[in-house]
């Protein structure tokens, strides 16, 4: 059992509290990443589950085990860094049996462990060299085989592919993927890259200033973010927010210049002439020709185009207000012409102007 | 554009520098040489007696003589005992062997300390240190004395040892500090996380990637000791006395004629074991003291 919890746990250096109250519970074998800009508190966070920071309030369990006050030795979890930090003095062979050597495992056990972990990760060949005359991906996986090597109950990746190029940094993506849904490890990875976070996680804890702001599966981060600052952090181009006031029927928004739409579906409307921020995602968007039944008009001007091969990333102008429409690739459009846009009012969202929080049925 | 100036051809510039390198090594290497020079000759070829007119101090010796090298090891008077300065020479083998074992293994252990596991004052306690090394020698001299004295060591090669300790961990606490300070925390983190204690880490990863800095501070350490006189004259008994003092003793010890062949001899054994400290370790020197890391 690797269940992991973490409850109301914070953390204050000094008079500032860099984390507040976070609860997150996964059950085992869950891939939870943990994700956010820089100084969001979220290696502060896996570096507390790692027990190399202490915390100052809450507690963290492994299983059914307290874990919080316990050496980072003693609480059966390896870690991944971003420099792989492996021992530059050590061959792989080495660096990997070094777990296992501190754990007093003898010679014959550790060779054979760090040969089938070796063999797994396809770096057998690898055994006798030196850190530093490995490629990125090859330390990669050489720092994983160490965290592997422990069969620990639960893994930490503190940002484990931003040292890598793009094209390594996907396959390695693949690779982590695979590896979890081999051997059902849980694992805590931490990464402020929200492409990253959607395609491997189970679940995202999206965070901000020391706090979770949305804790939920993927699908829920995406299509129903619990703010703003969830809705425009997760995704690519950005989610739009229009500013539109809520009508005196309350069914409809008025976004400005006289164009109307209903409320999104599933939204809660606030009291007539409420400020409030409509979203929606940019492949929400469809043109007049493509757009299906629950879609609703809305008129727009073509600012720019920009085809990235795949799809074509479209500059709107709607009542004053910028937004970015994601259509597919070949679709015609004329710029700087008024025409009639759709939007999937089925799935666009409503927020709160003033706090950025959702609004819907709680 | 950085390759051709390397292959650009023979130049007047290029000229001048040559020569001025040229005068430099010819004007440095003149003491020395006029050293060798007169450690082997005889003393009547040094003084121009009859049969030598017009020698000067730099004309090499007209026949070479290892009379004077014997004599300085092994039977040249020094004060009233005429042995040369071979017990002096391992006096100071053993002063420096200890001082600078222990004074790096110290330095080592506190730069691992200040560098990786951070406490409440810890700079205080580096700028504390640091304050050591600008503590001129005279200062300590009647302090030191007085420890020596409560310890019941003065006099002897213990308490010497302990005085050259004292003055060297804070040379080289600051390399080894500097040092570690450029070695990624996260090796620290991964290897807590590993299951290693505070002295494994040290011991099996840290130390084997330390050598750079370990001879500099070697090198640093062993000139420093070897070459003193100082603590040497002031604190080291009749037993216990180092080359550095023997040597002056033995220069300043005369009966008739100075053996300038005798001295010069002597003065070169002084300083031979300094020297192959730098031909041996000397390109780490400066490796050491300008990169300061190792990339894993």
């Amino acid at each position: 059992m690797s269940r992991l919890s973490i409850n109301g746990v914070s953390k204050r250096f000094g008079a500032t509290e860099v984390l507040s109250q976070i609860d997150i519970e996964i059950g085992s074998g869950e891939f939870l990443v943990l994700v956010g800009p820089s100084g969001c508190g979220k290696s502060t966070l896996l570096n507390m589950i790692a027990g190399l920071l202490t915390i100052s309030e809450g507690e963290i369990r492994l299983g059914d085990e307290r874990i919080e006050n316990k050496e980072p030795k003693d609480r059966n979890i390896a870690m991944v860094f971003q420099s792989y930090a492996l021992y530059p003095s050590m061959t792989v062979g080495k660096n990997m049996a070094f777990p296992l050597r501190m754990a007093g495992v003898d010679k014959a056990q550790q060779d054979s462990k760090v040969a089938e972990v070796a063999e797994l990760l396809q770096i057998s060949h690898l055994l006798n060299r030196k850190p530093a005359a490995l490629s990125g991906g090859q330390r990669q996986r050489v720092a994983m085989g160490r965290a592997l090597v422990r069969d620990p109950q639960l893994f930490l990746f503190d940002e484990p592919l931003s040292n890598l190029d793009a094209k390594l940094r996907v396959d390695m993506r693949h690779e982590i993927k695979r590896l979890h849904k081999r051997l059902g490890t849980t694992i805590v990875y931490v990464t402020h890259d929200q492409v990253e976070a959607m395609t491997m996680a189970t679940k995202i804890a999206v965070m901000e200033g020391g706090v979770v702001q949305q804790f939920g599966t993927p699908e829920e981060i995406y299509d129903h973010p619990a703010n703003t600052f969830v809705a425009t952090f997760m995704g690519s181009p950005a989610m739009n927010l229009l500013e539109a006031t809520v009508a005196e029927d309350r069914k409809t928004l008025s976004v400005g210049d006289g164009v109307s739409v209903p409320v999104p579906k599933g939204a809660l409307a606030p009291p007539a002439g409420t400020p409030v921020k409509l979203g929606i995602r940019p492949e929400w968007f469809a043109t007049e020709a493509d757009g299906s039944a629950s879609f609703v008009d809305l008129p727009a001007r073509i600012e720019i185009t920009e085809p990235t091969g795949p799809d074509i990333y479209a500059e709107l102008m709607i009542a004053g207000q910028k937004a970015m429409a994601r259509l597919p690739a070949g679709t015609e459009m004329r710029t700087d012409i008024d025409t009639m846009f759709k939007v999937d009012m089925t799935k666009a969202l409503l927020f709160d102007a003033k706090d950025g929080r959702a609004l819907r049925p709680a | 554009m950085i390759e051709a100036a390397g292959s650009r051809g023979f130049t007047f510039g290029r000229l001048a520098i040559y020569a001025v390198l040229a005068l430099a090594v010819v004007f440095f290497l003149m003491p020395l040489v006029a050293m060798i020079f007169t450690s082997l000759k005889t003393m009547p070829e040094i003084t121009g007696a009859p049969g030598f007119e017009g020698n000067t101090i730099l004309s090499p010796p007209s026949v070479l003589s290892f009379e004077a090298w014997g004599l300085a090891w092994s039977s040249a008077c020094i004060a009233v005992a005429c042995e040369g300065l071979r017990a002096y020479f391992w006096n100071s083998i053993i002063l420096v062997i200890f001082a600078v074992a222990i004074s790096v293994g110290l330095g080592a252990i506190n730069g691992y300390v200040l560098a990786k596991w951070r406490f409440r004052g810890d700079n205080l306690i580096f700028g504390l240190l640091l304050f050591g090394c600008f503590i001129p020698f005279q200062i300590v001299l009647i302090p030191m004395a007085r420890v020596l004295g409560i310890l019941e060591i003065s006099g002897t090669l213990g308490g010497l040892i302990l005085v050259h300790v004292c003055y060297g961990v804070p040379f080289t606490t600051l390399f080894f500090r500097n040092y570690y300070v450029t070695i990624p925390d996260e090796l620290i983190r991964a290897a807590r996380m590993d299951g290693a204690g505070f002295w494994s880490i040290f011991l099996i990863i840290l130390v084997p990637i330390s050598w750079p800095i370990f001879i500099v501070s070697i090198i640093w350490q062993f000139t420093n000791v070897w070459n003193d006189f100082l603590f040497g004259a002031s604190f080291a008994g009749a037993d216990a006395r180092p080359l550095m003092v023997a040597l002056n003793n033995l220069v300043n010890t005369s009966t008739g004629t100075k053996a300038y062949n005798v001295d010069m001899a002597g003065a070169m054994i002084a300083a031979l074991p300094t020297m192959l400290v730098y031909v041996v370790g000397g390109r780490y020197f400066v490796r050491g003291l300008t990169s300061g890391a190792v990339k894993g």
